[in-house]
């Protein structure tokens, strides 16, 4: 945590431009969204190919609420998040009944409906050819500039760790993390393991929700593939890779997926392929992913 | 009273009968046993007890309460616990962990105060703690404290289960198997927590193949044999029984 802040707080020494202002801007955002999955993924054992939907929900949110109807942009946050709150709890009950890949295929159908609606109800969010979203601002004051974002997403991101963390070791930590180990052994221990599914399916939904309303603001303008399964795909893999049941590894996941397509970007056309390649060798030599396996070999040293 | 009372049990899987017709109950204080030869339907009456399995025909009461087919973590809000044949134990978890999840039904399980860090819940939580590491201490793998489960040899998981069963304060802890798997010493010191138990005032309900540990701790006997009631008892009963010679060593 003190090592995450410090890194936050000394970073601008080292940011020669707003490009790299905006890549790492880009990087806490998806932090703080794949904060939320991997309580879901890596705590609770879930799996969700979905997820991207709910980010995608919260974006709209914003960009239709304030766009078209003039809201203040913290009460169209604060609707797409309850919204989508709502949608998640309604979708959870079934969904969380089914294990596995029936989970997955289940969560992927979510994803896939929710980047048709969107496309296709273009009358309000303006199809496949998107919608341009106003900046953000808060009693009067416009957020602007990257170093404002800079610090918001940083203070953000910190809330969003601290919140996980203190949920970690909780007794609702504890109950996720036993329906994970033994779904069996939760409940003859008194652990509502149904409540705990949907409890947490719901929270991770809604921090993609507040997640893709700040992206939507920052960025300006949002587009149905924001909700793609790729998309989807992409945040899972930042789970994995950065290390399941490892906030601090879903922060390196981010900042490694995020940057990945700006290294990459000598192979067009080929960061797909990247993508799968990364996926692959830390399954197979990392399956713990990143941070917890690098923070047992550092343990045994 | 009876603590446990169950009452012309029934459970059918497809063409086989498992549990016939079964009735017995369990006074509270006491050491209750249930054995019998492979596939009895010892395990799934343990299964339909906890709540794991809803019972084709019959019911099922706790301390009066007719609890047929209740969700398992209603039964666990009942006071009822159990440990597994095949162990379930979290080895995502570390073994103190897993302890204080037998406690989730004491502490405040809501998510805002969880968020928050609450001082009155931290401080629950860390009093929960200490207990689950007592409770470590008691069952005899005190040296565990600090490992993960994943780190711990099968007879200590064995007892790990019981401490996690005992977290919960249960008035009633089944135990399946509890012996299975472990040598002579080991036996004896199961057989000596289990007594240590159910002197605490917990009773106990104990599936076991291992004869002469049920021999010399039950107050009660049940023999099952292919999903019925052969014999019931105590050990001096169910030792000179027939039909329960018959079952166990052959008929002639």
């Amino acid at each position: 945590m003190l090592v995450t802040a410090a890194v936050i707080l000394a970073l601008p020494l080292f940011l020669p431009n707003p490009f790299y202002y905006d890549v790492v801007i880009r990087i806490g955002m998806n932090a703080i969204m794949v904060v939320g999955l991997n309580l879901l993924i890596g705590y609770a054992g879930q799996i969700s190919l979905g997820h991207a939907g709910f980010l995608a929900l919260g974006a709209y949110a914003s960009g239709i609420l304030t766009g078209r109807y003039g809201w203040p942009p913290i009460a169209a946050m604060a609707a797409g998040m309850a919204g989508v709150g709502i949608l998640a709890y309604v979708l959870a009950r079934p969904i969380l009944k089914l294990k596995g890949h029936y989970l997955a295929m289940a969560t992927l159908g979510m994803g896939i409906i929710i980047f048709i609606v969107l496309t296709q109800e273009s009358q309000w969010t303006g199809g496949p050819d998107g919608m341009s979203v106003p900046a953000f601002s808060l009693l009067g004051r416009e957020l602007s500039g990257e170093k404002n974002w800079y610090w918001v997403t940083g203070a953000l991101l910190m809330l969003a760790l601290w919140l996980a963390l203190n949920v970690i070791d909780s007794p609702v930590g504890r109950a996720l993390r036993a329906l994970h180990g033994s779904e069996v052994a939760a409940q003859v221990a008194g652990v509502d393991t149904s409540h705990f599914k949907v409890l947490v399916f719901v929270l991770s939904a809604v921090i993609a929700s507040a997640t893709g309303s700040l992206m939507a603001h920052y960025i300006g303008f949002i587009t149905p593939t924001v909700s793609s399964f790729f998309h989807s795909i992409e945040l899972v893999t930042m789970v994995v890779v950065g290390g399941m049941a490892s906030i601090f590894g879903s922060v390196v996941g981010a900042a490694i997926l995020t940057m990945l397509p700006q290294l990459l970007s000598g192979f067009e056309g080929f960061e797909l392929v990247a993508f799968g390649a990364i996926l692959m060798l830390t399954m197979i030599f990392m399956p713990r992913g990143l941070v917890p396996t690098l923070a047992a070999k550092l343990r045994r040293a | 009273m009876a603590l446990l009372e169950v009452r012309d049990l029934d459970m059918v899987f497809g063409g086989v009968h498992a549990v016939q017709n079964l009735s017995f109950s369990v006074r509270p204080g006491t050491i209750h046993s249930v054995i019998g030869p492979n596939g009895a339907g010892k395990t799934t009456l343990f299964n339909m007890i906890t709540g794991l399995y809803k019972p084709t025909r019959g019911a099922i009461y706790l301390g009066g309460d007719a609890v047929t087919a209740k969700p398992p973590h209603e039964l666990a809000r009942k006071g009822m616990s159990r440990t597994f044949q095949n162990l379930q134990i979290c080895f995502n978890m570390s073994a103190l962990d897993n302890v204080m999840v037998g406690s989730h039904l004491r502490l405040n399980q809501r998510l805002m105060p969880a968020m928050l860090r609450l001082p009155k819940l931290k401080k629950a939580d860390s009093a929960c703690r200490e207990q689950a590491a007592e409770l470590m201490k008691f069952v005899g793998v005190g040296q565990y404290v600090k490992a993960d489960a994943s780190q711990m040899p099968y007879g200590a998981l064995k007892r790990l289960e019981i401490a996690r069963a005992l977290a919960a304060k249960p008035k009633l802890l089944l135990l399946d198997e509890p012996a299975a798997g472990l040598n002579n010493t080991e036996t004896k010191e199961i057989d000596e927590l289990i007594q240590k138990v159910a002197h605490s005032g917990v009773t106990v309900v104990l599936v076991e193949h291992d004869m002469k540990l049920v021999m010399g701790i039950s107050d009660h006997i049940l023999v099952l044999d292919y999903g019925k009631k052969l014999a019931e008892g105590t050990a001096e009963e169910i030792r000179r029984n027939p039909d329960v010679i018959v079952a166990y060593l052959g008929g002639a």
